[in-house]
């Protein structure tokens, strides 16, 4: 098993590769709750410690699939709680569009990356997904956290561990 | 005097769900393709490439074309020699309700839109216009937020230079930027009140995309195109696939402008009974 931390800080911004192991889904709510989780010193629903998630929030999973439809949502809705994940251990988001400076210089001071994957491109990415169980927050429906075991998932490095960002900078 | 029933209505709409959510829409589809042949950026090429192996992945296996299957809107355009028996507005609801929950479509609607709470499939967005004659068109938008949330109105002066207008609309499209997932579509409302402006905008997204664009809207694209935006923000010679305008008579003290934006996968269904 590779060391995906040391993996990570070696990539670089605007690089394509793809991505084999556990990933998993977060958005709005369970950003909000897990945030609420950390700043009370609560039990954690899933442990966050080189943790990669994923913006997404998958359709129902049609009879026979092992998910639906699942692309990134916009990422930016994310910025106000993603510090404080990357302080608590997350080392990688996957999702789409540009971040706030303060998520710039977390993942810089925290050695992360930021991903980004095909926007707009659900069923196709469902393809890549060959595993995927709620572990969290069940009745937030969409807004559950899954944990999803992907091959070969398509992404482009957004932002890189040394803070490089493939937008530019702000 | 023609009578529809609430079933028909709600069937009609259940299948308009399932066809707008897994058939990208024939016009978009082949904007799509030429935006794909000329574009010369690898990367671009390859992400242009993705969205029409989605599309037809999507259409082949009945899966959502995108996991945002939107806030659905229903646009009614009733003829006035129509009977609706039944609860109108209830069976359209319904329609979604099945349409949705068979098709596997994603549950984004919370009844509350402070308190939140457990999401649901509606209901509907719904804009009813009474036309003469002796029929009942229906069409479902379903609108995803990434790209509703860039939404902008701007009430300008009557006196204003069509250049600050132009701008503004140019101005929106460059704020949605990679996050709204581009190449975009562009609906623009000039004219009527500020909320007439808002939905012209949203009509402005079912018009054909293929048809041949006004004069301001070709201009509004050839600039579009020109920031380098493109697909997925990460450059690239399409940013927008078209820009569409709906114009209305408006105040003499006003020039109301919405635009409102859709992503590539902009999904819409419509069937006339």
């Amino acid at each position: 098993m590779p060391d995906v931390k040391s993996l990570i800080r070696k990539l670089k911004v605007g690089e394509t590769l793809c991505f084999s192991g556990v990933i998993f889904t977060a958005r709005d709510q369970a950003h909000k709750r897990l945030v609420a989780v950390l700043k009370n010193k609560n039990k954690l629903p899933i442990d966050l410690r080189g943790a990669i998630i994923y913006y997404c929030g998958p359709t129902k999973t049609p009879k026979g699939k092992v998910i639906g439809s699942c692309g990134p949502t916009t990422s930016s809705r994310m910025d106000s709680f993603a510090p404080t994940l990357l302080k608590s251990g997350v080392l990688g988001m996957i999702g789409k569009g540009r971040r706030a400076p303060e998520v710039v210089q977390a993942i810089k001071k925290y050695k992360g990356v930021y991903f980004l994957t095909y926007a707009g491109c659900g069923a196709l990415l469902a393809k890549y997904v060959q595993k995927a169980k709620p572990v969290a927050y069940p009745e937030l429906g969409p807004e559950a956290i899954y944990k999803l075991e992907v091959k070969n998932f398509p992404l482009i490095v957004g932002i890189d561990s040394k803070g490089r960002n493939v937008y530019g900078a702000h | 005097m023609k009578v529809i029933t609430a079933k028909t209505i709600t069937q009609t709409v259940a299948d308009l769900c399932a066809q707008a959510n897994f058939v990208l829409r024939k016009d978009v589809l082949s904007r799509l393709k030429a935006a794909w042949r000329k574009e010369a950026n690898k990367r671009a090429k390859d992400i242009l490439k993705a969205t029409i192996d989605n599309s037809a992945l999507a259409q082949r296996q009945r899966l959502a074309i995108c996991q945002d299957t939107g806030l659905p809107c229903v646009f009614v355009e009733l003829g006035q020699e129509v009977i609706v028996k039944g609860d109108f507005k209830k069976a359209i609801n319904k329609g979604i309700e099945i349409g949705y929950r068979e098709g596997y479509l994603r549950a984004s609607i919370i009844k509350d839109p402070l308190a939140r709470g457990v999401s649901g499939y509606s209901p509907a967005i719904i804009h009813i216009d009474v036309v003469p004659g002796k029929r009942l068109k229906l069409t479902v938008l379903p609108k995803g937020f990434g790209c509703e949330n860039k939404t902008q109105l701007k009430m300008f002066k009557p006196t204003e230079e069509i250049t600050q207008i132009k701008k503004f609309i140019i101005e929106a499209a460059k704020a949605a930027g990679p996050d709204a997932c581009p190449p975009f579509v562009i609906g623009v409302g000039i004219g009527g009140s500020a909320e007439y402006a808002c939905l012209l905008a949203k009509k402005a997204l079912l018009k054909n995309i293929q048809l041949k664009p006004a004069r301001l809207e070709k201009e509004l694209l050839q600039e579009i195109n020109k920031l380098n935006i493109g697909p997925m923000g990460l450059g690239g010679k399409t940013t927008a696939l078209a820009v569409h305008i709906e114009t209305f008579p408006t105040h003499i003290a006003g020039l109301p402008v919405a635009v409102n934006i859709s992503c590539h996968a902009l999904r819409s269904a419509a069937k006339i009974l």
